[in-house]
């Protein structure tokens, strides 16, 4: 009873919604145009990903992702760890990063188009400037918290600078470089739906969104909405679970 | 973590931030770009003064905080129950859960253009960013929150003949609410990412993220910077002082900060 409960509840909900929406866009006496039925929607959906565009458009916007998460991973880790392993860079480092951090990375979009003009290379440096401080900030606390007791039992075992950096700081901070870099990668994701708006890109799937509301094109930005969406759970699902898994839970840090 | 003040650490400090201010202005006298574009630190600040004297970037602020908190309320007030549901009736869980876990990944600026469409450019766009922003946060602390109150003080409470809104208010809510201001705290951050971002897209009248869009049009970019740097101070504001002074008026005073619980 309570399993087949927990499958048809959640079933019954969608159906409710589905239900509902589809009422409002019938009976709603709304213009088809911006209140499209069901069968639009998945329709243009099936449409858009069979002729190439949805694809194209996840590529390109997975490209600037990647691009812009590469560049704030590598300075955030750099950066992290030298503020955690030196005083005076940390002393020095901290002022700046506490300031910039809070500010939404979004709101440098348009002073951004004002310096570098419209396209890729600003919306990949501001994504990967503005999600850099998380990785930055977590991975300093994690170098900070790795326990001085191993560093001193590898420095008693006569542990070189090199082989101390690599075989106890970097995995000791790892759980927290790792939890860096999902936040990073999540915020740089949803920066950059909203930059791609503002960037006017050549493709991309907040572009697709912005260009579909210049034609009323609901069905449009629905299944992009969808897509990204979809694309949203499977980089936090899978890509993040399955690199924990096989370090920090591995190595019995965390549980998973 | 927290040590005192170290002379030198400020001076180190210090030593960062007139570091990158002269980078700046020497990039912005290079003559690299025009003035309009990097403006030298002395015209910004003189920006920055101009608006705070006549009053505009105050005005503006207030303008955007509006929207931040009506666009809170109005996500506290679904999220809240709906938390407290998810987590005491098994069933209610089961309803919404799958349909949050499906709204939860897509950015909340995704919906701009969408509820531009349906509801025209200005405030309700914007505030409804907000509210879509700021509800994920709150409703997964609450539910997480309210699952984490100890059960053995709802028994003893139960036993000593509490009823359920006896309950509720006496044990679940003050038991779940360091987590109900940590989603608080969150949904505050996502709130003012995602109202900049709708000023930006739904171009409401007044507002921080307004001006900012306004100023492009008119290659001023010192009033981009001085707005950036409000921007800026209103959220390390909040998170600084305003989330702190409720944490230790409530919960650090009953003892249970969410650092020695959570």
């Amino acid at each position: 009873m309570r399993r087949a409960l927990s499958i048809g509840l959640p079933l019954a909900t969608f159906a409710a919604i589905a239900a509902a929406w589809e009422i409002l866009a019938v009976y709603g006496g709304f213009p088809p145009k911006l209140v499209p039925g069901l069968g639009v929607i998945v329709e243009t959906f099936f449409r858009l990903a069979g002729n190439g565009i949805l694809l194209a458009a996840t590529v390109a916007t997975l490209y600037r992702l990647v691009a812009g998460f590469l560049f704030a991973a590598m300075i955030g880790v750099v950066v992290g760890i030298a503020m955690g392993r030196r005083q005076w860079i940390e002393d020095t480092l901290l002022p700046l990063v506490t300031f910039f951090y809070p500010i939404p990375g979004l709101a440098y979009a348009p002073l951004f188009v004002l310096w570098f003009g419209l396209g890729d290379f600003p919306t990949i440096l501001l994504v990967g400037i503005s999600s850099c401080f998380t990785v930055i900030i977590n991975t300093w606390k994690g170098v900070k918290t790795v326990k001085p007791v191993w560093l001193r039992s590898a420095q008693v075992m006569g542990a070189q600078d090199r082989q101390m950096f690599w075989r106890v700081v970097v995995p000791g901070a790892l759980p927290y470089i790792l939890v860096g870099l999902r936040l990073g990668l999540a915020q740089a994701w949803r920066l950059l739906i909203a930059v791609e708006m503002l960037m006017s890109v050549q493709r991309g799937l907040g572009w697709l969104i912005f260009g579909a509301q210049t034609f009323l094109n609901t069905d449009v930005m629905l299944a992009s909405i969808a897509t990204i969406g979809m694309i949203g759970i499977l980089l936090e699902r899978q890509l993040f679970t399955r690199i924990e898994r096989l370090t920090v839970v591995r190595w019995g840090m965390v549980t998973a | 973590m927290k040590k005192g003040f170290s002379a030198i650490a400020f001076a180190r400090g210090l030593a960062g931030v007139v570091v990158l201010l002269v980078v700046w202005e020497g990039f912005a006298r290079s003559g690299m770009y025009s003035t309009a574009m990097t403006p030298p630190i002395e015209s910004v600040a003189r920006t920055a003064w101009r608006m705070l004297a006549d009053g505009s970037l105050v005005e503006n602020a207030l303008a955007t905080l509006l929207r931040v908190f009506i666009g809170l309320a109005i996500s506290f007030a679904i999220a809240v129950p709906l938390g407290v549901l998810m987590a005491r009736y098994w069933v209610a869980e089961r309803i919404f859960q799958p349909v949050l876990s499906v709204l939860l990944p897509i950015p909340s600026l995704a919906w701009v253009p969408l509820f531009v469409l349906w509801f025209g450019i200005g405030n309700i766009a914007t505030i409804l960013v907000v509210i879509y922003a700021a509800f994920f946060p709150m409703v997964y602390s609450v539910w997480t929150g309210v699952r984490a109150v100890n059960p053995l003080w709802l028994r003893a409470a139960t036993v000593m003949g509490a009823d359920e809104a006896m309950l509720f208010r006496k044990v679940i809510w003050p038991g779940s609410l360091p987590y109900v201001i940590n989603g608080l705290r969150l949904s505050f951050g996502r709130a003012w990412i995602g109202v900049i971002g709708g000023e930006l897209l739904a171009s409401p009248q007044l507002g921080l993220g307004e001006i900012i869009f306004n100023a492009k049009e008119f290659l001023e970019a010192g009033v981009m910077l001085s707005t950036l740097v409000g921007i800026g101070a209103i959220g390390v504001l909040f998170e600084r002082f305003v989330f702190q002074a409720i944490e230790s008026v409530t919960v650090r005073r009953w003892g249970m900060d969410s650092g020695s619980s959570a």
